[in-house]
């Protein structure tokens, strides 16, 4: 019963707290949230082809305290970079290879690369398992690769594929 | 009121940092030479750019009396929609220049 009512818990919950953050608490906000809190999930039911699975929760929290300190440092590194002499910027393109499969996996690894300033993730292998990514100094490639799958891929790994 | 001077002193700190990652962003996208590099910047603006001034705005509007907490939801939909808009364009771009070397 509770499932039929709620095919995606996670997203509703998503979805009620994101209204009342919006249009604040007052009890007809609660009713409205609520009321778009079941029907959106219901109504989108047949789109949601492949959902993920999240697991692994305190590693997920870990994951974003990670990322946010990541996106200050490299901040701070690129705005360096932009602001001295172009000629010490060494972009390229740099393959990623993979070894998560979960595409909601992928999807958040391509964000938070993108996030990062100094990375963007800009393709991806059609079989999934290379991410192009293009670095405004890359400097060490090797380095780089084992970087991102150390900080960012094997924690989503954990999320997204754990249960499995 | 000390600690309103404090976190009124936190808040402009932090809207000048904004305003300089901001700043350097813009600067990168006029100085720069080639699309990719270019990319690059507005990343920079809209994360701790656009973060810096959201924390301010929330310690202003809560010394005013009024918890606003819009600014949580502001930063998330920041963070679904840059990386989605950056990778469109670098579609776009890799369009015109399929030099890159499959894996």
């Amino acid at each position: 019963m509770m499932r039929r009512l709620f095919p995606a818990p996670l997203l509703s919950a998503a979805l009620f707290i994101a209204w009342l953050l919006l249009n604040g608490a007052a009890p007809a906000q609660l009713a409205l949230g609520a009321v778009l809190a079941t029907a959106i999930p219901w109504l989108t039911e047949p789109v949601r082809v492949d959902r993920p699975r999240f697991s692994a929760w305190p590693t997920l929290v870990r994951l974003g305290f990670v990322v946010l300190f990541d996106i200050v440092v490299s901040n701070v590194r690129v705005a360096r970079l932009i602001l001295g002499p172009e000629a010490r910027i060494d972009p390229r393109f740099v393959w990623v290879p993979l070894t998560i499969r979960d595409p909601h996996g992928i999807v958040a690894l391509a964000g938070i690369i993108t996030l990062t300033p100094g990375t963007l993730s800009s393709d991806l292998s059609d079989d999934r398992r290379h991410l192009l990514v293009h670095c405004l100094n890359a400097g060490d490639e090797a380095l780089l690769i084992a970087t991102i799958k150390q900080r960012y891929e094997a924690p989503l790994i954990r999320i997204f594929e754990g249960a499995r | 009121m000390t600690t309103t001077f404090l976190l009124d002193l936190v808040s402009s700190a932090l809207v000048i940092v904004g305003v300089f990652f901001t700043l350097v962003g813009s600067i990168g996208l006029v100085k720069l030479s080639d699309f990719m590099k270019r990319l690059h910047c507005p990343t920079k603006a809209s994360t701790l750019g656009v973060g810096c001034v959201l924390i301010a705005s929330m310690i202003d509007f809560s010394l005013a009396g009024e918890t606003s907490l819009h600014e949580l939801l502001i930063s998330l939909f920041i963070f679904i929609t840059a990386p989605v808009s950056a990778h469109l364009m670098v579609k776009a771009a890799l369009r015109d220049d399929p030099n890159i070397p499959r894996p």
